[in-house]
């Protein structure tokens, strides 16, 4: 076990621990460089498609993760963030300002949404976004003249001086601008998470009275989050519509809200690594099944009848055990075996034992 | 008259989606807590009285069939407090949202697997029968399920407002703590109340496949429309359940009728939206300032 000695104040929040932390995240992000040539094309469109929805989970971790406020209606701000993009584009505007753009509408929208809705809390604040992303359903079509309507948008090519970033022509290319996308989203995260601004989010989420005793103004943090969050999921958006390459209503359904809302359960709240696991998983699940099936299919004989919605029973079932189990989700798993190793062989069983809570009503504020 | 006979099937409509809406305030109000895959019971609850009435399978007649669907939902609910959602007693409502959501989409895979995907209707005795009142048509269908309705909500009111058990109920989830200081057994009372709960949702999901026909994923959209009533009304009131309930059912006919196509899909959740926001707990609210 290494014991850190700080000798400044700085130390307490530097982006990276030391050395050897930032020598870590140097090697994964050259791993997610030199991946293209590692991979097949199609590994590469699965690994861009974590990609992106880790960007996703990353907006919806801002709000629910750090300043505790559920949203069942992060696919809405997505829609937002995807037809703003493609509707600009294929009125000639350029890539970057459009995606910025998108960014700029969805956070705003979020912005004049959030201040009723984030007057209620908890559960009802659930269902209000909940009934927001089934609404955005319908307004989809009615806005014709900006969605397409039923038939939706078909994505432009994006080019970047002289560079085509095609999903299907020049797959690495495009893996590259999510990666850069994503590489700076999650730094402006980090960021602001050790800046005051993030401090009073995490104080919002751990208690809303002590934060308004220390001086923070609630109802404006909380907006600044739930705008913030949905400009980042407006981003992932726009990425996710050239991932797809044509969206429609049918593309943001109810069910994409509840999965990101999964996604960041499982891959654990309250932590950005939280927003790459979750999406690793939500990603990958389907193959993992797929490829299990096939095993079982040919070398041990047992014909699993493919049954519809097995990915989603599979997922459910994951996220079953995993809020009964380790409700901190993957990150939590995490901590935990990278405890034992720091501490080997000192680790005991009840280091992370949950204390014992009890539910009082949220009826009486 | 045709705005009466739209009345009708709207009213007929809302008692549905407010037995529904029962169901979610039941646990509301005993745990705290809301259950997003009683929409998913409903549609168990249907397709098992399926089973058991439709000729052809079990065959039994209506009311036994009922009866026998809805105890054997109760044991269900029983049984999934029991099992599962006992692990996370005590945790904040958010794991309890979480852990619902997953029930549900399990439940509907495994509804799935049973009895596939295609939609089926039950067989009742009233089937195709009218009733003249003047000139006004009304389905017995309709006509039994306001019923109906109306003796449930009346029945669980009372239970919860002058029964032992009810009122332990109404305890355990203003503080779960307080409560088990004063001797009651929180967490048998909180599958008690599951078990009711399965049982209204069974009665529900009979009587939604009486009118229409049901397939393994009616549960999640009809479920939050029916969560969306709930809400109206404001969550832990059963008056308020069967208020919300109706008045979802009322703007939903007339809003097909009177105003742009797509709107009658979103009329609900903007009605649900504007109460939020103009009254935050909801029509009946259960919502009180705590004097510090």
């Amino acid at each position: 076990m290494r014991i850190r000695f700080k000798s400044s104040y700085d130390d307490d929040i530097n982006l990276f621990e030391d050395r050897w932390h930032l020598f870590q995240f140097g090697l994964l992000l050259a791993a997610a460089v030199i991946a293209p040539w590692l991979l097949g094309s199609y590994y590469l469109g699965e690994l861009t498609s974590v990609l992106i929805w880790a960007l996703a989970g990353l907006g919806l971790m801002l709000i629910t993760g750090h300043t505790g406020q559920v949203s069942l209606g992060h696919a809405a701000f997505m829609a937002i963030g995807a037809f703003t993009n493609l509707a600009l584009m294929l009125r000639g505007w350029n890539f970057f300002p459009a995606l910025i753009a998108s960014a700029l509408v969805s956070g705003v929208i979020g912005a004049i949404i959030a201040r009723p809705i984030l007057r209620m809390s908890g559960i009802y604040l659930a269902i209000a976004t909940l009934a927001l992303s089934i609404i955005i359903e319908d307004v989809a079509i009615m806005a014709a003249p900006i969605t397409g309507g039923v038939s939706g948008l078909f994505a432009p090519t994006i080019e970047l001086a002289g560079l085509q970033a095609d999903r299907y022509g020049n797959p690495a290319a495009f893996y590259y601008l999510c990666l850069a996308v994503l590489v700076l989203v999650t730094l402006a995260y980090a960021n602001l998470l050790r800046s005051p601004t993030g401090r009073s989010f995490l104080a919002v989420r751990d208690s809303e009275v002590s934060a308004r005793a220390l001086g923070v103004n609630v109802a404006r943090t909380k907006t600044l989050a739930f705008a913030l969050s949905c400009a980042i999921t407006g981003l992932a958006g726009a990425m996710y519509a050239h991932l797809v390459q044509a969206v429609n209503y049918e593309s943001f359904l109810v069910l994409i809200s509840i999965t990101l809302l999964l996604q960041v359960v499982i891959g654990g709240l309250g932590s950005i690594h939280g927003a790459f696991f979750g999406a690793i998983v939500v990603v990958m699940l389907p193959q993992v099944i797929a490829i299990t099936r096939d095993m079982l299919n040919n070398s041990f004989g047992i014909g699993i009848a493919s049954y519809p919605g097995m990915d989603t029973a599979v997922f459910a079932l994951i996220i079953l055990l995993m809020v009964i189990y380790e409700p901190r989700g993957i990150y939590g798993i995490w901590i935990k075996v990278r405890t034992w190793l720091q501490l080997f062989p000192l680790y005991r069983k009840g280091m992370f034992r949950r204390s014992r809570t009890y539910l009082k009503t949220e009826r009486m504020r | 008259m045709d705005i009466l006979q739209l009345l009708v099937s709207g009213i007929a409509n809302g008692c549905i989606y407010g037995l529904l809406a029962l169901g979610f305030v039941l646990i509301y109000k005993a745990s705290e807590a809301v259950n997003f895959a009683q929409g998913d019971m409903l549609m168990l609850g249907a397709f098992l009285g399926i089973a058991f009435i439709n000729t052809g399978n079990t065959d039994l007649p209506f009311l036994f069939g009922l009866t026998l669907a809805a105890l054997v939902m109760g044991v269900f609910g029983y049984l999934l407090d029991r099992f599962v959602l006992r692990g996370i007693f005590g945790q904040p409502q958010f794991a309890m949202v979480i852990l619902t959501i997953a029930l549900g989409f399990l439940i509907r895979f495994a509804a799935g697997a049973i009895w596939g995907h295609d939609p089926v209707s039950l067989q009742t005795p009233f089937a195709g029968k009218t009733l003249m009142l003047g000139s006004l048509i009304v389905p017995v269908v309709d006509a039994v399920i306001i019923l109906a309705t109306v003796a449930l909500t009346t029945t669980l009111y009372f239970f919860f407002a002058h029964t032992r058990l009810g009122v332990a109920m109404q305890a355990s989830s203003q503080n779960q703590m307080a409560a088990y200081y004063m001797g009651i057994p929180v967490k048998r009372v909180n599958s008690i109340v599951w078990a009711l709960s399965g049982v209204v949702a069974a009665i529900a999901g009979v009587l939604f496949a009486a009118k229409g026909a049901v397939e393994p994923s009616v549960g999640l959209l009809f479920g939050i429309k029916a969560f969306a009533a709930a809400v109206i009304g404001g969550l832990g009131s059963l008056p308020g359940a069967l208020a919300g309930g109706l008045l979802v059912g009322i703007v939903e006919p007339f809003a097909a009728r009177y105003l742009p196509a797509g709107s009658s899909q979103i009329a609900p959740y903007v009605l649900m939206l504007l109460v939020l926001v103009l009254r935050p707990g909801g029509l009946f609210a259960q919502i009180s300032q705590k004097k510090v």
